[in-house]
């Protein structure tokens, strides 16, 4: 767990490559101070796939962004085939020959496969849309890609793999020779994923080089020439080959950073308070799930983007339905149809997006406070003003919220939001506390005051699970960590046993 | 109001209710004078009572209206579930010789059961509000007229007119008492009742409300079924004071009632919005209709007039939420 932080930068220091097509020198962003990305360099050559890997958070998003023309950065240069390179929009990064594959498709779902490749610059003959020279350069590309379907198809009616493949398509009629993918297989079966790989191959013996950013370990060494890491927004190791063990891979990813202090936790009960039984989402996110969970116990659910983690906790919660399996508190099983019922039987929720589902950013932090308690505070359904504005005031000195009853809760910090819904449930004292995602968003110091709160949850003999993106926190906070990916429990590690190796093999398996 | 010494909770409450109208009401006072200089008439008891029988129908349909923009929905069906609600009552009383109160009470019934269908389109059907109730709107105008197949029904009994046409105590008719005493009823409900005030947490973001325990579904349901029966009684009451029932009763009263609604300070958003400020954007601009009409100007330009006053009043209203 404790790993030294290694300073790879020095020790291989960017040769000045002559060979390089695109090449980034000193690279920096920061985001309302905060920095994101600092003084990351590296070089890329013709028919090269780059390798970018790092936790979430890491900064390959904005590194991304940055080369695609959606930021522009505070520090740092860039060169491309021999000239500076600044692009103020994707559209001069893509003129320049630079194109962006996105995680999620931003494709326009309800025009043709040909629109979508050609939009915005719509081969035009007498002021009117020349649909059968589209059509017919659209069908010469998907060709290129090994692609069996017709440009006049609606992109709607498309597969994900497909819709990534008509991005491809659109890049390369737009004579892109650096494609940046990000996260491309997420989405993609086994088929799929080996037919964008020949793609890929296909493609770099044409000259078109890949940045590759990827969390799937298994699939670097297959494809990428040389692989970069990043870490809490720097660049920490650089490998000039791709056949690096996944172990060591592991160790640049999650190498420990910002030390953080953890509260200690107390050993937990006995006391069975939540078992889940082969619980299997209605949509898919998650199948065969069974664990348990302790009174005074705190699980830490862990694992990559879309492995379904957030799906889990809500469907516990009830805010999405379950196709099968069994939820038993404290050995009776329950039947939650929605969040109402879940709250009523003691399980509550604090859920992963603060500002779309926690909190009513326009209205006062005592009407924030008293909703879901109103049925304890009023259980005859009047309002007692005064007794609201007791409840709320005691809750804020309780948790110590910088804030005033009668505030708009907007005004606050991120800290101080997610301590106040956090607040909301304690005054229930439920049995079972969810936190998805508890620290997002929410600056170092006042995380501490955070992970305090939630060992203290547990210290009152709550059971508590978190669901969170930062491995050190499930690491540093939890008992036993289940982890997912795609949608399948990988194992559930002891405290004792798990380290961010171990998980993050586990994660990316 | 900020010379005020700070008052007892009792107090706080009038005076924040006050305070929240406090711009609309001080458009409605600086109208009033303006009127009153314009026009020796306007400030008469005679008057001000016109202006309130005049307001009652759009009134008792801007309470029901109040729920809706509350919890960030629409209602666009409320003048055709009136013009259905007065014609059930008509026809049944004229084709069916039932007795009239039976009438009244299937008036009722038609203008809730119209307000459930709205409710349903919108939680179950997840139709968006504007298209839930524009639909009804349709539907509702269509049955409306498909009752007398289009002609309106004159003639009531004397005791129903009566309603609206007496004033006891030489000031309130029983339409405006029950007006006043709907207003009062919403205005507890929204204020000291749990599930009025839950109405402010779904229009917030009914996500957050829903992952908050709230039964969101079951209030927005209440709430356009209200909505659908407050129609109802406005078309009871717009039929006592006409002695008669159209087809073409209430024909745009929806844009007034929301007109009345936003200019009292509710937010098309949602989650902003109470009975004073209704109240007081009903009063306005019924006050602006009266006064212009007693000045002589057109009703083509009060048209005008009330357009711009629905501008100024939003803008004036975003400006001040942005200093605050």
């Amino acid at each position: 767990m404790t790993l030294a932080r290694e300073n790879l930068r020095d020790a291989t220091p960017v040769a000045a490559d002559r060979a390089a097509r695109f090449a980034a020198e000193g690279l920096g962003k920061a985001f309302s101070g905060v920095p994101v990305l600092a003084d990351v360099s590296f070089t890329l050559r013709a028919g090269e796939v780059l390798a970018l890997l790092g936790e979430n958070g890491a900064g390959k998003s904005t590194l991304s962004a940055l080369i695609a023309g959606l930021l522009r950065p505070d520090g740092g240069t860039m060169r491309w085939e021999g000239r500076p390179y600044a692009p103020a929009s994707p559209g001069e990064a893509m003129a320049a020959g630079i194109g962006l594959i996105h995680q999620e498709m931003r494709l326009l779902p309800d025009l043709s496969i040909a629109e979508n490749v050609f939009a915005g610059r719509l081969p035009m003959r007498g002021g009117r849309v020349d649909r059968a020279l589209m059509n017919q350069r659209a069908r010469a590309q998907l060709q290129r890609l090994g692609l069996d379907v017709a440009p006049t198809q609606l992109v709607r009616r498309l597969r994900v793999a497909a819709q990534q493949q008509v991005e491809i398509a659109k890049a390369l009629t737009q004579n892109a020779r650096l494609l940046i993918l990000d996260e491309p297989t997420a989405a993609l079966g086994g088929a799929e994923s080996e037919r964008l790989f020949a793609q890929i191959e296909q493609l770099r013996g044409e000259g078109v080089s890949f940045l590759y950013i990827s969390h799937r370990l298994e699939e670097i060494a297959r494809i990428a020439d040389r692989v970069i890491v990043l870490r809490d927004g720097a660049l920490v190791a650089r490998h000039d080959t791709a056949r690096v063990p996944v172990s060591t891979l592991l160790r640049d990813m999650v190498g420990r950073s910002i030390e953080r202090i953890f509260p200690p936790l107390a050993p937990p009960a006995a006391r069975e308070v939540l078992r889940v039984e082969a619980l299997c989402a209605a949509r898919g996110a998650f199948r065969d799930i069974g664990f348990a969970v302790h009174a005074g116990e705190v699980l830490g659910i862990a694992g990559i983007v879309g492995a379904g983690r957030s799906e889990l906790v809500r469907a516990i919660y009830g805010a999405d339905r379950i196709a099968s399996g069994r939820l038993l508190l404290e050995g009776k099983p329950q039947h939650i149809a929605g969040p109402r019922d879940a709250i009523r039987a003691g399980i509550v929720l604090v859920p992963e997006d603060r500002k779309g589902q926690g909190v009513l950013l326009d209205q006062s932090l005592a009407r924030n406070l008293t909703l879901g308690n109103l049925d304890r505070l009023a259980p005859d359904g009047w309002l007692r003003p005064a007794r609201l504005r007791r409840f709320a005031a005691a809750l804020i000195a309780r948790l110590g919220v910088k804030g005033r009853p009668e505030q708009a809760a907007r005004a606050l910090s991120g800290g101080n939001q997610q301590k106040m819904v956090i607040a909301r449930w304690l005054a229930r004292a439920p049995k079972l506390f969810i936190l998805d995602e508890p620290t997002r968003g929410i600056d170092v110091g006042a995380r501490a005051a955070i992970y305090h709160l939630i060992a203290d949850l547990a210290g009152a003999g709550m059971a508590v699970i978190i669901v969170s993106s930062e491995l050190e926190e499930v690491l540093g906070l939890s008992h036993r960590i289940l982890v997912l990916s795609r949608g399948r429990q990988m194992g559930i590690l002891d405290r004792a046993e798990a380290d961010s190796v171990a998980v993050m093999r586990l994660a990316t398996g | 109001m900020s010379a005020t010494a700070p008052a007892g909770p009792a107090q706080g409450f009038l005076r924040r209710r006050i305070a929240g109208a406090q711009g609309p009401l001080v458009g409605l006072i600086v109208l009033c004078v303006a009127f009153s200089l314009a026009s020796p008439v306007f400030l008469s008891l005679r008057n001000a009572l016109n202006v309130i029988d005049q307001i009652t129908v759009l009134g008792i349909l801007a309470i029901g209206m109040t729920g809706v923009i509350v919890i960030g929905g629409i209602d666009l069906s409320v003048g055709a579930i009136l013009a259905l609600a007065t014609m059930t009552m008509g026809w049944m009383s004229r084709d069916f010789a039932l007795p009239f109160p039976l009438c009244i009470a299937l008036a009722l019934l038609a203008g809730a059961a119209a307000g459930l269908v709205n409710g349903l389109l919108v939680t179950r059907a997840r139709l968006p509000a504007f298209i839930a109730t524009l639909t009804m709107m349709s539907v509702a105008r269509g049955l409306a007229n498909l009752t007398t197949d289009g002609e309106q029904v004159v003639g009531f009994p004397d005791w129903f007119t009566r309603l609206s046409t007496v004033r006891h105590f030489g000031v309130l008719s029983i339409t405006v008492t029950l007006f006043i005493a709907l207003a009062l009823a919403a205005t507890v409900f929204l204020n000291f009742r749990a599930g009025g005030r839950s109405l402010y947490a779904i229009g917030g973001s009914a996500e957050v409300a829903r992952l908050a325990g709230i039964a969101v579904r079951r209030l927005t349901l209440l709430v356009y079924v209200m909505s659908g029966l407050l129609a109802a009684v406005a078309g009871i009451a717009l039929a006592a004071r006409l002695d008669s029932a159209q087809p073409s009763d209430g024909l745009g009263y929806e844009l007034d009632t929301i007109a009345a609604v936003v200019i009292g300070g509710a937010s098309l958003a949602g989650g902003v919005g109470g009975i004073g400020g209704t109240v007081v954007g009903v009063l306005i601009i019924g006050v602006l209709h009266n006064g212009l009409n007693l000045v002589g100007v057109s009703p083509f330009v009060q048209q005008v007039v009330i357009g711009l006053v629905i501008a100024a009043a939003v803008t004036a209203d975003t400006l001040r939420r942005q200093e605050g």
